[in-house]
C-alpha cells in the first residue's frame, strides 16, 4: 500500500526568491525558443522577476532554515540585495548595448539570472557545501556570459582563461573545505568555529594551511593582488555589459562567502587572517591603482580600478569586527551604484560596429552629452571618494572601522593609494571637460532604459553622500542580526 | 532663531547654483544676471548676520544642531563666532565681484562656470559655520571638485598642468587630516563635536600626532613653505575669478583651520611646536618676497607674493597673543581683499592685453589713467601703507611677533621692505616708462569695471582708517581662543592678554 506522505511546504518558504528566479531563467529559455519573435520582452520579464524578489528578499523575516545549511538573516539580505540590483541594473542597460554588439539575448538574460540564483545561494550558505554549491553556479553561468560574444577573438580568450583560473580557484577552495571537514567533522559553518574553539585547534597546522587555501581561494574570486592576474583582461575582453556584470555582482557575492567563513567559522584565528589580509589589501591598493595609472584603455582602466575597490573593501573584513563588516557592506552598497554608473556611460560611448573603450573616446564629451559628461563626473569622484558622494561616506567608514581594529598603518596607505587613484579619474574628468572633441564625434543616444540606470546610480550615489544615515542604519541593524 | 540662517547661507546659493541648469544654455545673459542676484542676495543675507551678531560673547552664535548620522554620532551642527563671522563676508562679496569679472571674460561652458562658481559658495560657506569636524571635512573637500573645473576648463594655457596639481597637492593633505580625524574621534569620546573635542586633555604624543597630520592638511592651503609650489602654478592658470576666490578666501581656509582646530583642541602641541611654525612663517615671508622680485609674470608675482603675505598670517597666529593673533585674522581679511583686488584688476587689463608679460606692459598711467589710479591704491594697500588695511594688520603681526621672539619681528619686517621694492618696482615697469606700441587704444574701464572695484577700494579705506569695525568682532573670541592655548598649565607663564588693544 502506497501511503501518501505529507510534503512539507512551508519548508521550502525562505527558498521562494531563488526558487522563482531559476523558473524565470527557465521561461526566458523557453520564450527564447518557441516564441522568438517576442524576444524583447525577455529583459522586461528579467526585470519583473528580479524585482520580485528583491521585494521578497527584502520583506523576509531572518529564518534559519534546512538545519542551518540556508541563512536568511540580515548579513544574507543586503548581499542578496545588492547582488539583484546589480543584475536589474545590467537588465535595464543592456537592451541598446546587446543590440549593438549583436549579442543573443535569450541566453544573456536566463544566464544572467542563473548566476544570480548561485550569488543568493552563496550569500544564505551557512554550510560549506551549499557554499560551494552556490559558487559553481554563480560562476558556470559567468564563464558563458564572458564568452557569449562569440565573434571576438578576445572574449573566447578571456572566457578560457577566467575558466581555467576560476576552476583553479575552486580547485583551491575544495582542498581547505576538505582540510576543515577532516578537522572538524562538519561542513556547517558555525559548528567549525564551536568545534575549533572546544578542541583548541588554533595553533593546529593542518587548520592553518586550510585557513591558507582558503583565503587564496576567495582572493580569486573577488580579485585581490596577487590573485588578481585574470581580472584586467577577462574584463577588457567580456563585453562591457557583462563586465560591469561581474565587476559588482560576483564581487559581492564573494564577499558574502568571504565574510561568512572568516567571521563565522574562523574567528578565533582572527589573529592570523587579519594581517594577513592587511597586507593583501594594500597591496591590492597598490596593484590596482598604480597599474592604473598608466591605462589608454577605459574599460582596461575601470578593470584595475574595481580590483582597487576590492582593496577598499578587505579593510572593513580585516577589522574583524562587526563594525567592519557592516562598513564592507556599505561600502559595496555604494560601489554598485558608482561602478555601474561609470559603467553605463562606457557603454553609452558604444555605436554599431566600433566598441569606443578607449579613454581618447570621452575627448570633449562635455561638449557632445554635457548630462552624461556631469553624470560620469559624479561617479568618478565617488569612486576617488570625494564628498558629498557615496564613495566618500563609504570609505570614511571603512577606515573608521580598520583604525578603531588597529589597523593605522594599514589605514594611511589606504588613503595615499586613494590620492594617487585620483589621478587616473581625474584625467578622465580631463579628458571629457578639458579637451576638445574630434571632428566627426557620434551622436550619443540614450534609451529608456540607460536613463534609468543612470538616474538610479545618480541618486544612490548622491543619496547615501547626503543622507547616509539610512544606508548606514541598513547594514549595522543588518550586522546586528547575523 | 527661528529662521535657520546659516543653512539658508550654505544652501541658498546651492540651489540658486543648480537651478541655473533650467534656463537653456543659449541664454547667457539670463544666465549670468541670474548668477549676479543670487550672489547679490546672499551678500544681503549676511547682513542680518552682522546686526544680530553679539559681540560681547564667544560662544557660538546662530547654532543649528540637528543628527545627521546617527550610528556615528555625528551630527549637522552649524554656529560662528566673532572670527568665522567675518570669513562669511568677505566669501559673499568676493562671489559676487567674481562674477563680475568674469561677465565678459568666460565666453565658453558659461553655464557650467556660474553653477561651479555658486557650489563653490555654498561649500566655502559651509567650511566657515561646520562646528562639526565631520561635516566640516565633507565641505572642505567637496570645495575642490568646483575649483578643479573652475582652473582645469576656464584656465590658461598650462591650466592642465596646474589643476591637477593643485587638486593632488590638496587631496594628499586632506587625507592625511582625515586619518587625523579618525584618530580624534578615536581618542576624544567619540564625537566629532569640535567645542566637545577642544575641551578634553589628549596626551602630548597624541597632540604632536594629530598637529602634524592637520598641518599636513592646513599647511598645503594657506600655503606654507615649503608646500607652496601649488599656489603660483594655480593662480598663473586659474580664470581672473578663479584667482580672486583662490586668493580671496580659499588659502584663507588653511589659517582659518590652525584657528579653528589645531590651536584650541591641541594647544599643547601647538606651544611646542610654536618655533618651528614661527620659522617656517618667516621662510615664507623672506623667500616669497625675494622670489617676486625674480619673477616676469603678472600673475606668478601676485601669487608669490601671496605666499609672502599669507606667511606674515602665520606668523600673527602662532605669535600666540591678542595682537598677533588678531591682527593674523585681520590680515586674512586685508589680504583676501587686497590681493582680490589685485588679481580682478589682472583680470581686466589681460581681457585687453592677451598678455600677462611684465616686460610686455608700459606706460599704462597714460593710456588708462583710471585704471592705473585704482592698481596704485592697491598697490600701496598691498604695501601696507599707513592709511590703507595692510598697515593695520602687518602692524599689528609684526607688535604680537615681537612680544613672542623680538628676532622674528626683526626678520620679518624685512618682508615689508623687500614687498615695497617688488610692489613699486612693478608699478613703474607697467604703468610708467614710455608708452608700449601694444599698450595704445586700449579700452577704458568701463561702468561694471569701475563697479567691481569701488567695494574693494572701499574696504581698503574703511579697514585702514577704522579698523575696529572688524577688531570689534575679534576681540571676545580671540581672548577666549588664547584662553584655551594657554589654558592648562602655561597660564601663568604667558603675560595676561590686553583687554582692548585699539592700534
Amino acid at each position: 500500500m502506497i501511503e501518501a506522505v505529507a510534503v512539507n511546504w512551508t519548508a521550502v518558504e525562505p527558498l521562494i526568491p531563488e526558487l522563482l528566479l531559476i523558473s524565470v531563467a527557465v521561461l526566458l529559455i523557453g520564450c527564447d525558443l518557441f516564441v522568438p519573435r517576442q524576444r524583447q520582452l525577455l529583459p522586461w520579464l528579467t526585470l519583473v522577476g528580479c524585482v520580485t524578489a528583491l521585494a521578497m528578499v527584502l520583506g523576509a523575516q531572518p529564518i534559519s532554515a534546512f538545519g542551518g545549511m540556508f541563512l536568511a538573516d540580515g548579513y544574507a539580505m543586503v548581499f542578496k540585495a545588492i547582488c539583484l540590483g546589480a543584475v536589474i541594473l545590467t537588465a535595464l542597460m543592456s537592451e541598446r548595448f546587446c543590440r549593438i554588439i549583436g549579442l543573443r539575448q535569450g541566453e544573456f538574460y536566463s544566464l544572467l539570472l542563473l548566476s544570480l540564483t548561485g550569488m543568493l545561494l552563496m550569500a544564505s550558505a551557512g554550510d560549506l557545501m551549499v557554499l560551494y554549491l552556490g559558487l559553481e553556479l554563480m560562476a558556470l553561468p559567468v564563464y558563458a556570459l564572458v564568452g557569449l560574444h562569440k565573434r571576438e577573438q578576445r572574449t573566447s580568450e578571456a572566457a578560457i582563461k577566467y575558466f581555467l583560473m576560476g576552476g583553479f580557484a575552486s580547485a583551491l577552495l575544495l582542498f581547505g573545505m576538505s582540510l576543515l571537514y577532516g578537522l572538524t567533522g562538519t561542513t556547517e559553518i558555525m559548528r567549525i568555529a564551536e568545534y575549533i574553539a572546544a578542541r583548541n585547534l588554533v595553533d593546529n597546522p593542518a587548520l592553518l594551511a586550510a585557513l591558507g587555501l582558503l583565503l587564496a581561494g576567495f582572493s580569486f574570486k573577488v580579485a585581490v593582488a596577487p590573485f588578481h592576474l585574470w581580472t584586467p583582461d577577462v574584463y577588457e575582453g567580456a563585453p562591457t555589459i557583462v563586465t560591469a556584470f561581474m565587476s559588482v555582482g560576483p564581487k559581492a557575492a564573494g564577499f558574502a562567502i568571504f565574510g561568512r567563513v572568516l567571521f563565522l567559522g574562523l574567528p578565533q584565528l582572527h589573529d592570523h587572517w587579519g594581517p594577513i589580509l592587511a597586507v593583501l589589501a594594500l597591496l591590492t591598493m597598490a596593484v590596482g591603482n598604480i597599474t592604473a595609472l598608466c591605462q589608454q584603455s577605459l574599460k582596461r582602466m575601470l578593470a584595475y580600478s574595481s580590483i582597487a575597490h576590492a582593496g577598499y573593501a578587505l579593510l572593513g573584513l580585516l577589522a574583524g569586527t562587526a563594525e567592519g563588516m557592516a562598513a564592507t557592506l556599505t561600502y559595496l552598497t555604494v560601489y554598485l551604484f558608482m561602478n555601474l554608473g561609470a559603467f553605463a556611460i562606457l557603454m553609452l560611448l558604444a555605436v554599431p560596429g566600433e566598441s569606443h573603450e578607449s579613454l581618447d573616446d570621452c575627448r570633449g564629451l562635455a561638449a557632445r552629452n554635457p548630462l552624461a559628461a556631469a553624470l560620469m563626473l559624479v561617479f568618478l569622484f565617488s569612486l576617488t571618494g570625494i564628498p558629498p558622494t557615496g564613495g566618500f561616506i563609504g570609505k570614511f567608514y571603512l577606515l573608521k572601522a580598520a583604525f578603531a581594529a588597529g589597523y593605522t598603518f594599514t589605514v594611511v596607505g589606504a588613503v595615499l593609494f586613494s590620492a594617487i587613484s585620483a589621478y587616473f579619474y581625474l584625467r578622465v574628468v580631463r579628458i571629457m571637460y578639458m579637451s576638445e572633441p574630434p571632428e566627426q564625434a557620434p551622436v550619443l543616444t540614450m534609451d529608456r532604459g540607460m536613463a534609468a540606470v543612470l538616474g538610479v546610480c545618480l541618486l544612490g550615489v548622491l543619496g547615501v553622500g547626503i543622507f547616509p544615515g539610512v544606508v548606514l542604519d541598513w547594514t549595522v541593524s543588518a550586522i546586528a542580526g547575523m | 532663531m527661528s529662521i535657520p540662517l546659516l543653512s539658508t547661507l550654505i544652501f541658498f546659493p546651492i540651489l540658486g547654483g543648480l537651478s541655473l541648469l533650467c534656463v537653456p544654455r543659449t541664454q547667457i545673459s539670463t544666465i549670468r544676471l541670474m548668477a549676479l542676484f543670487v550672489s547679490l542676495v546672499e551678500l544681503l543675507l549676511t547682513l542680518p548676520l552682522v546686526l544680530l551678531f553679539d559681540k560681547s560673547t564667544y560662544v557660538m552664535q546662530f547654532v543649528e544642531n540637528r543628527p545627521w548620522i546617527e550610528v556615528l554620532n555625528i551630527n549637522y551642527s552649524l554656529g560662528i563666532d566673532g572670527i568665522s563671522i567675518l570669513f562669511l563676508l568677505l566669501t559673499a562679496l568676493i562671489i559676487v565681484v567674481s562674477i563680475l569679472v568674469s561677465w565678459e571674460s568666460i565666453k565658453d561652458k558659461v553655464l557650467e562656470f556660474f553653477v561651479a562658481l555658486l557650489l563653490l559658495e555654498g561649500a566655502m560657506m559651509g567650511v566657515f559655520c561646520a562646528t562639526d569636524l565631520f561635516l566640516f571635512y565633507i565641505f572642505w573637500e567637496a570645495m575642490l571638485i568646483p575649483m578643479f573645473l573652475i582652473i582645469g576648463i576656464w584656465g590658461g594655457p598650462n591650466r592642465i598642468y596646474a589643476t591637477i596639481k593643485f587638486f593632488l597637492y590638496t587631496l594628499v593633505g586632506s587625507l592625511l587630516m582625515l586619518v587625523g580625524i579618525i584618530l580624534l574621534y578615536q581618542n576624544g569620546g567619540h564625537t566629532f563635536d569640535i567645542l566637545k573635542l577642544a575641551g578634553q586633555p589628549y596626551s602630548l604624543k597624541l597632540q604632536l600626532i594629530l598637529f602634524w597630520a592637520f598641518f599636513a592638511a592646513f599647511a598645503v592651503k594657506v600655503p606654507m613653505w615649503p608646500v607652496h609650489t601649488w599656489l603660483p602654478d594655480a593662480h598663473t592658470e586659474a580664470p581672473a575669478a578663479g584667482s580672486v576666490i583662490l586668493a580671496g578666501v580659499l588659502i584663507k581656509m588653511g589659517a582659518y583651520g590652525f584657528l579653528r582646530f589645531s590651536l584650541p583642541i591641541l594647544p599643547d602641541a601647538t606651544q611646542l611646536m610654536l618655533m618651528p611654525m614661527l620659522v617656517l612663517s618667516v621662510i615664507a615671508i623672506v623667500y616669497g618676497a625675494i622670489i617676486c622680485l625674480a619673477q616676469t609674470d603678472l600673475k606668478r608675482l601676485i601669487a608669490y607674493s601671496s605666499v609672502s603675505h599669507m606667511g606674515f598670517v602665520t606668523l600673527g597666529l602662532f605669535a600666540l597673543n591678542q595682537r598677533g593673533l588678531e591682527g593674523g585674522i585681520l590680515q586674512m581679511i586685508n589680504h583676501g581683499v587686497v590681493t582680490g583686488a589685485l588679481f580682478l584688476a589682472i583680470g581686466m587689463i589681460y581681457e585687453r592685453t592677451h598678455t600677462r608679460e611684465i616686460a610686455a606692459y608700459g606706460g599704462l598711467a597714460s593710456t588708462m589713467p583710471v585704471f592705473a589710479g585704482f592698481f596704485l591704491l592697491f598697490t600701496l594697500a598691498a604695501v601696507g601703507l599707513p592709511g590703507t588695511n595692510g598697515f593695520i594688520g602687518e602692524f599689528l603681526i609684526l607688535l604680537g611677533g615681537f612680544e613672542r621672539q623680538p628676532w622674528v619681528a626683526v626678520v620679518a619686517a624685512s618682508g615689508l621692505i623687500l614687498g615695497a621694492w617688488y610692489m613699486l618696482w612693478l608699478y613703474q615697469r607697467i604703468f610708467f616708462n614710455e608708452v608700449k606700441e601694444s599698450m595704445q587704444g586700449l579700452m577704458p574701464l568701463n561702468l561694471r569695471e569701475i563697479l567691481t572695484l569701488m567695494p574693494m577700494v572701499l574696504l581698503i579705506f574703511w579697514i585702514g582708517l577704522y579698523p575696529n569695525a572688524l577688531l570689534g568682532f575679534l576681540h571676545v573670541s580671540v581672548g577666549h581662543l588664547l584662553d584655551q592655548v594657554h589654558g592648562v598649565g602655561l597660564a601663568g607663564m604667558m603675560p595676561p592678554p590686553g583687554i582692548a588693544l585699539h592700534p
